[in-house]
């Protein structure tokens, strides 16, 4: 088994996939509010991000068990997939948000501790290795279902790579 | 003796989905469930299903097994429920079937109709100490934090990358218990890829083609000896020590099938639908025309489809007791089907299909005995 496939193979996106992931260049450096990346790359019976997308960006499906396709012009980075998707696949990466030096993610989060705003958290990487710090901007519940969304500023450079954060705090 | 229309064994989600159904038509309905409350494996479930709207995507499992619960509420009398009850015995002959209510009430039921919604029993596979004390069954995992509130240990190591396995993994990090690794002796994961996702962001290790050798441990577990396994070649490479003081089995289930066979149904051993499973027709009714089989006990799949299989079963039996015209029946029926098909449609569920290919009957109605 090849190092990309034993990633892939047991859960983790291989960085030749990210490509396929990623919104539109362009688009994605302009958009105010972020764009969604969809990590949903198994062809499984399920359709509640299209169902949660209040604008329609996230496609109607042919079939339930379709990879989500996203017409990327109508999503707005609210988050709503974020926090509704039962896979927890679905980010939004808000490049307008820092500059040149720091991006804005967009996580779901249903651990315990939560962060509080302004808390410095670690940020983990698609195998839970400590990658960066960042820091919580804002925590909002959007369906009101314990899911939480994360918004963390994180190095921009890693935006394709922190996918969760950890709450650190000495006892 | 107590009589009713339907008698439902088994309230997990196929169960209480075919009462549900049946009950909604007008049937008289009694369930009985072996566990102390309804709602079987659905009670378990902290995280949001997959699947459709019709299936109730994105709700929590123990979310929808309340759902259910009210809807039966709404059918008022119609709807009789008995827990910590276990359908004991079928007898053939006459149609009646023996039930213990907690350890000293047994009484008969004299139903017209049966439906087994009996769910399914865990595997456990051998290998040294694997009777120590902090050896579990993965439901008994998620008895014990989900129902409980009662964390099993300290570390676990998780044997099995399947959905449930997966699931329970990441149950396990949210109750703030180490999972120190899943082994799986598949080269793949078993469940769906963004369950073992969610994991491995967290820093939890899937090893592929890895399985436990050995616990360790004089009274209770200590750890676990781990290693790669080659197809064919059994172990392979250096042990492992994992520090662990729960080993969490999640290798599969069987179907629970002992009343089909008392029942007299043709039974079938299907692989892929991992175990022996009754041969049934488009309405879910087996080979014994009273008897319908729904959700695991049909066949180990998910709770999505159990749900729907419910309604099927629900449907064809207030069907046949004349609660339902025919053409209703057959729209609803095709609705039904339909729904089923997609969810069975994904790469996960390949096998699933071969499975059910081996056991429908084309015939509808059922076949004499």
């Amino acid at each position: 088994m090849s190092k990309s496939e034993g990633l892939y193979n047991s859960g983790v996106l291989p960085p030749e996939m990210y490509e396929q992931h990623e919104p539109p260049k362009e688009l994605w450096e302009s958009k105010k509010n972020g764009l969604v990346i969809v990590e949903c790359p198994q062809r499984i019976p399920c359709n509640p991000c299209h169902t949660g997308c209040p604008t329609g960006a996230i496609m109607e499906f042919a079939d339930i068990n379709d990879i989500p396709k996203v017409d990327y012009s109508k999503c707005t980075g609210c988050a709503m997939c974020v926090a509704k998707c039962p896979g927890l696949a679905c980010f939004v990466a808000d490049l307008t948000y820092g500059g040149d030096e720091e991006a804005l993610l967009k996580l779901p989060y249903e651990m315990l501790p939560l962060p509080n705003e302004g808390e410095e958290v670690e940020c983990l990487n698609r195998e839970g290795k400590v990658v960066s710090k960042g820091k919580v901007l804002k925590i909002v519940e959007p369906w009101k279902d314990k899911t939480k969304v994360v918004h963390v500023a994180v190095p921009k450079s890693l935006v394709m790579e922190i996918r969760a954060i950890r709450v650190v705090r000495s006892r | 003796m107590k009589n009713t229309e339907v008698l439902v064994i088994g309230g997990g989600p196929a169960g209480l989905s075919a009462a549900a159904e049946a009950a909604s038509y007008g049937a008289k309905v009694m369930i009985v469930d072996s566990d102390l409350r309804l709602g079987g494996q659905l009670i378990k479930q902290t995280h949001k299903f997959f699947g459709s709207a019709f299936e109730r995507a994105g709700t929590r499992g123990f979310v929808i097994s309340d759902m259910l619960l009210d809807e039966l509420k709404g059918y008022g009398d119609r709807v009789e429920t008995y827990s910590n009850c276990t359908a004991l015995g079928y007898y053939k002959d006459d149609g009646v079937v023996n039930c213990m209510e907690g350890e000293e009430n047994y009484f008969k039921v004299l139903p017209k109709k049966i439906l087994v919604a009996t769910g399914a029993q865990e595997r456990l596979i051998p290998f040294p100490n694997n009777d120590l004390p902090g050896v579990y069954g993965a439901g008994a995992v998620q008895t014990l934090m989900n129902v409980y509130g009662v964390v099993p240990g300290k570390r676990v190591l998780m044997v099995g990358a399947g959905n449930i396995g997966l699931i329970v993994s990441y149950q396990l990090l949210q109750a703030g218990v180490e999972v120190a690794a899943i082994v799986e002796a598949m080269p793949r994961i078993g469940g769906y890829w963004v369950h073992a996702a969610k994991v491995r962001r967290l820093g939890v290790p899937i090893l592929l083609e890895h399985s436990i050798k050995e616990a360790l441990g004089k009274d209770v577990v200590e750890g676990a000896i781990i290693q790669q396994i080659s197809p064919g070649c059994g172990f392979i490479g250096e042990e492992i020590h994992v520090d662990c003081d729960v080993i969490c089995m999640a290798v599969g289930l069987n179907p629970t099938c002992e009343l089909l066979w008392q029942a007299g149904c043709e039974m079938k051993y299907v692989p892929q639908l991992c175990g022996h499973v009754a041969i049934r027709d488009r309405s879910m009714r087996t080979t014994n025309p009273n008897v319908w089989v729904a959700g695991d006990a049909a066949g180990i799949e998910e709770a999505s489809s159990a749900m729907v299989e419910g309604r099927i079963a629900g449907l064809s039996m207030a069907h046949e007791l004349g609660y339902v015209e025919d053409k209703e029946y057959r729209e609803k029926s095709a609705l039904y089907w339909e729904r089923l098909n997609a969810l069975r449609n994904g790469e996960a569920s390949a096998k699933i299909r071969e499975g059910i290919a081996q056991v429908l009957m084309e015939s509808s109605g059922g076949m004499e005995r």
